[in-house]
């Protein structure tokens, strides 16, 4: 194993993954609302039509992306602030390994938020 | 004619500052990466705000239908809310997606081809979008008054 990196800008660890995670994400947020403008579109057609189309969003299996969707926006809100630290806090860069840890606390915090009620929603409610 | 100073070749001091060359291509990264910044911030609270209203109130997920959009879109402020979240989310997006293929496409027809189909999905998605909240009939009337909102009927 070489003792210093050699000929590579990234290490590895929290600060590549925390990286990729926000790539990855961002992906499919944004695909995601390509869909979400296109469903709710439906309600210039007729009420019928967006009636089906957001009807297919509460079946559990949506339901159950629905949550990964939440999941994965609360992941790169979070991220970002840390970014934005990094980027404008003269110590961000210091603490950014910290700052991840941060986001991951809190994205479990407000998952637990959401999650229960959420799948609650999904599972036991519906017309 | 006498040498003034000012015909003089004016010949850089040995100390001179570096100074950057030049280009023509302007600041646009620059204004991309601080609008990545800045939007991010105003989506944070405009996502979480979408979502906490959507999906955590009353039934969740199960609550939305064509009378709960005709009810939040006949409200000025959600008419903002979802147009300004419309924009800026597009717009952060696509930004991050053109960030991605100019580091993952290499070739120049390909990375010519992707950002086309980018800009044309942003095009579509935008005025599409945008058509939507402003020329929206929450009674339209030829529609079953059940499915309406409310104060359609009343």
């Amino acid at each position: 194993m070489p003792t210093a990196p050699a000929g590579t800008l990234y290490r590895g660890r929290e600060g590549m993954w925390s990286w990729v995670a926000h790539r990855v994400t961002g992906v499919l947020i944004f695909f995601f609302l390509l869909v979400h403008v296109l469903d709710t579109a439906l309600v210039r057609v007729s009420p019928e039509a967006y009636n089906a189309a957001i009807g297919t969003y509460q079946t559990p299996i949506m339901g159950l992306g629905e949550a990964g969707l939440v999941a994965a926006i609360v992941f790169h809100a979070f991220n970002g602030i840390r970014i934005l630290l990094v980027d404008f806090w003269a110590k961000g860069p210091k603490y950014q390994k910290v700052m991840l840890w941060v986001v991951v606390g809190l994205f479990v915090v407000t998952m637990a938020g959401f999650l229960p009620r959420h799948l609650i929603n999904v599972f036991t409610g519906g017309h | 004619m006498a040498h003034g100073t000012a015909a003089v070749a004016k010949v850089d001091s040995p100390r001179s500052p570096y100074a950057r060359r030049k280009t023509t291509r302007g600041n646009y990264e620059l204004y991309s990466w601080v609008f990545m910044r800045a939007s991010g911030v105003v989506l944070l609270v405009l996502i979480f705000g979408h979502l906490f209203v959507n999906l955590m109130v009353g039934e969740g997920v199960h609550a939305i239908d064509f009378a709960f959009v005709g009810g939040k879109w006949s409200n000025p402020m959600w008419q903002v809310w979802d147009l300004l979240m419309l924009w800026l989310a597009m717009i952060h997006g696509t930004n991050g997606v053109r960030t991605i293929i100019n580091d993952y496409a290499t070739k120049d027809v390909t990375r010519g081809i992707l950002k086309g189909l980018l800009f044309l999905a942003f095009t579509v998605v935008v005025v599409l979008g945008t058509l939507v909240i402003f020329t929206f009939d929450a009674c339209p009337p030829d529609a079953p008054a059940e499915l309406l909102a409310s104060f359609c009927t009343a």
